[in-house]
């Protein structure tokens, strides 16, 4: 491995011109300009312009009709008093925990099993994979009817066969988050299998080999061979899952509101109710300062994860 | 070489062009011919006979009004998408709100001031009062009309009741007859006995609903100021009940997170015995829940709280979009007049509007609460008698005594905010069992009183 501050080969000698802009013009400019035109009025219209506004915003009290007020850092204060952002802020990290200690090692158990099946590899890959096709909206109304908290359930009529529950699933503070990454999990654990497969396939089958000379177990080759080989895709999908359980949202939103009494509020599920719960219009300029504090503390976690790992990603 | 590429980059300007003038869309508020444009609202998913008798009375309407060009828009109130159309501007011109919103929207200007265009109308003096302070601004002036009034009452399962052994003719009277009649239902049948909305702010208005049966008030005004009273003996004597039902009974079944859709869903397909929503909700259990007559009971909320309780009212206001200009305000007015108000005041109005929504399949006869005087409602159920189509008789525990009952509007200020903060208690109320009332109703005050404060 090259030390950081390696000092970059030598670039090839090139004379640097400055274009005057008629040069530019003559040189096709105004033709690349003119083709980048609808990528940058398409993103411009939808996707920078509105993260601009948001900012805007944030320091702004407005219901979008009448006109809006500056309010300097009123917004900000209000999120930060309020005391549901800390439950929300529980709720989220609650999530991510149970994401992390149930959605990040399933995927690639079921990877690596399924690598090393020799038969009907291709059936248990759309098998893994349907949950994704289903739409999400689909799949959680679908889960909410298998989750009636009522001894006849459908799960609950499976567990009382084994003498488990009736488990309240939703309808409990206690079980409710745990219930929502369950389904979280068995929705999106499809991609991820994909990549991890992906990935297995550019393991050298040699090292395999070399491992089963040595006399390496099952769990030996895993945890000497194919984690360590993974790790790039690992640290890409540790952070894809840390970025995605921080906006966690459809799931509390669809399944039980937020509740019951606030257990499943998430940080993103306050943001839309400061913005939509209220069907007056709601306070659009809280939930535009928490987007943004929301959005800061991810770029920092990110920042701050990909510095301390740096020394043991593959790239 | 040179000239293909020129076509090219042409090609590409032109589509741009193009894609931004389409992006850029809206229009005036008038046609080619120069006439007011009108955006008014049509109820979505009508049968093909329900949309012909609404496009007969825009042509009558723009024949009596050569100027005004109406454009039909698909539009009904939905709490998801309200939000979003009012913020958006996307609203059409005429639009129609729940009670709840009116104050509210009047309160921050998201709505037009129609109040000099309604003050001419020739009825604008003989609405009930109750039902006209929904629309009204603090100063007393209409912004918004009322077309359709309710009250709250109890819906139950005939059905149920007869399985459960109790007399469907004769539904509970008071509260403890609720408990003990969702206690039998819940130990013969395995169905709820009793069921409460708790999601999306239905909580707090089911609770602010009991609240008031019981004799309390969730806020109170004193000119300017208003004060939060969430946390009262009847809020609480509300919330025990409840917890009752919910832990000494078992009566209440296993979903404690419902919302309107939801607990309707439920109560359509037979596994809710009670519940608590509005009067003239038979309507939307048909349409939208195929709900079965015979199923269908309904009677009058207990109230138990000597002189002060009552029975929390809502309804429907017609209200004009904040952004348009006086010459639409104008011609949405008289459209207001026209379709929704003159189907109460006009026989011919009233008889029409009644076979078409007959002959859609949707329920007419639905109880409802007089928008004006009693004397003019009854004219009306009179005019419209042959047409009815619900089951009057299943209805009549409610109806024989909907007009003696005191109504009550809902608390006026921050009134959906105030609701979202008791939708936590009540479910805190219903999941667990050692929650304590009075800590959760006194934490919800504080913040009641803070959003009171705001204003």
């Amino acid at each position: 491995m090259l030390p950081a501050a390696a000092p970059p080969p030598a670039a090839p000698a090139r004379r640097r011109t400055r274009r005057s802009p008629v040069s530019w013009v003559r040189g096709g400019g105004l033709g690349t300009l003119v083709f980048l035109l609808p990528m940058l009025v398409v993103f411009g219209l939808f996707s920078w312009s509105p993260i601009v506004q948001a900012v805007v915003m944030s320091f702004q009290e407005t219901n979008l009709v009448t006109a809006p007020t500056f309010v300097g850092l009123d917004n900000f204060r209000a999120v930060l008093d309020d005391p549901l952002l800390w439950t929300a802020v529980k709720n989220t990290l609650w999530f991510a925990v149970l994401a992390l200690l149930l959605g990040y090692p399933v995927p690639l158990l079921a990877a690596v099993l399924m690598s090393e099946v020799r038969r009907f590899k291709g059936l248990y890959s759309a098998l893994a994979y349907l949950p994704v096709v289903i739409p999400p909206v689909v799949a959680v109304l679908l889960w909410k009817f298998f989750y009636d908290a009522s001894p006849t359930g459908v799960f609950n009529t499976v567990l009382g066969a084994v003498g488990i529950g009736p488990v309240p699933w939703l309808q409990d503070a206690g079980t409710a988050m745990v219930s929502l990454v369950i389904e979280a999990t068995w929705a999106a654990a499809g991609g991820t299998i994909i990549i991890y497969l992906a990935a297995l396939t550019s393991v050298p089958p040699e090292l395999y080999e070399a491992a089963e000379i040595d006399g390496a177990s099952v769990w030996g080759k895993v945890w000497h061979v194919t984690i360590p080989q993974l790790r790039g895709v690992l640290l890409i999908t540790f952070i894809l899952q840390i970025v995605g359980t921080a906006q966690v949202f459809l799931e509390p939103f669809l399944f039980t509101g937020g509740g019951p009494a606030n257990a499943t509020t998430t940080v993103l599920l306050l943001i839309y109710d400061y913005a939509f719960a209220n069907s007056l219009g709601g306070d659009y300029g809280s939930a535009t300062a928490l987007s943004l504090m929301l959005a800061a503390v991810l770029a920092v976690l990110s920042a701050i994860y990909f510095r301390l790992t740096r020394s043991w990603s593959t790239s | 070489m040179r000239s293909s590429k020129s076509i090219a980059v042409l090609a590409v300007a032109t589509a741009t062009a193009a894609a931004l003038a389409a992006c850029s869309g809206g229009g005036g508020a008038e046609s080619a011919d120069g006439r007011t444009l009108v955006n008014v609202s049509l109820d979505p998913g009508l049968e093909q006979g329900a949309i012909d008798a609404f496009n007969t009375r825009v042509s009558q309407f723009e024949a009596a009004n050569p100027t005004i060009d109406l454009v039909p828009r698909e539009y009904k109130w939905d709490a998801t998408t309200f939000t979003t159309q009012l913020a958006g501007g996307t609203l059409p011109d005429v639009f129609t709100v729940p009670f709840t919103d009116g104050r509210g929207l009047i309160e921050r200007k998201q709505i037009a001031d129609i109040s000099g265009q309604v003050a001419e109308l020739p009825y604008a003096k003989s609405f009930n009062e109750k039902v006209a302070q929904a629309g009204s601004a603090a100063d007393g002036r209409m912004w918004a009309v009322p077309i359709a009034a309710h009250g709250q009452a109890l819906h139950y399962n005939r059905t149920l009741f007869t399985q459960a052994g109790l007399d469907p003719d004769k539904p509970p009277t008071t509260w403890e007859e609720i408990r003990s009649a969702a206690k039998q239902i819940s130990e013969r049948t395995g169905q709820a006995g009793y069921a409460m909305m708790t999601s999306g702010n239905t909580g707090g208005w089911i609770a602010t609903t009991m609240d008031y049966a019981f004799g309390g008030r969730t806020e109170k005004l004193d000119g300017d100021n208003a004060k939060s009273t969430v946390d009262t003996p009847e809020m609480v004597k509300a919330l025990q009940t409840v917890r009752a039902m919910r832990w000494d009974d078992n009566s209440m079944g296993s979903n404690f997170l419902y919302e309107w859709g939801t607990i309707n869903q439920d109560f359509a397909a037979g596994r809710i015995g009670m519940y608590v929503s509005g009067g003239g909700n038979y309507g939307s259990l048909v349409a939208q829940n195929a709900m079965k007559a015979d199923d269908y009971g309904v009677t009058a909320l207990p109230l138990s709280g000597g002189a002060n309780a009552g029975v929390l009212g809502g309804g429907t206001l017609a209200a004009v979009s904040a952004k348009a200009p006086d010459k639409v305000k104008a011609a949405a007015v008289k459209w207001i007049d026209f379709y929704y108000l003159e189907k109460l005041t006009n026989q011919d109005a009233a008889v029409a509007d009644a076979k078409s929504t007959a002959d859609s399949g949707q329920a007419v006869g639905s109880p409802e609460l007089p928008v004006f005087d009693k004397a003019s409602f009854d004219q009306r159920l009179g005019w419209i008698q042959q047409y009815v189509n619900v089951p009057l008789k299943q209805m009549a525990p409610y109806t024989d005594k909907m007009f003696d009952q005191p109504l009550v509007p809902e608390p006026t200020r921050s009134t959906q905010q105030v609701y979202a903060l008791l939708d936590p208690v009540v479910q805190s109320v219903l999941t667990d069992r050692n929650a304590d009332v009075t800590a959760l109703l006194n934490g919800a005050q504080t913040q009641a009183q803070a959003l009171l404060d705001k204003k």
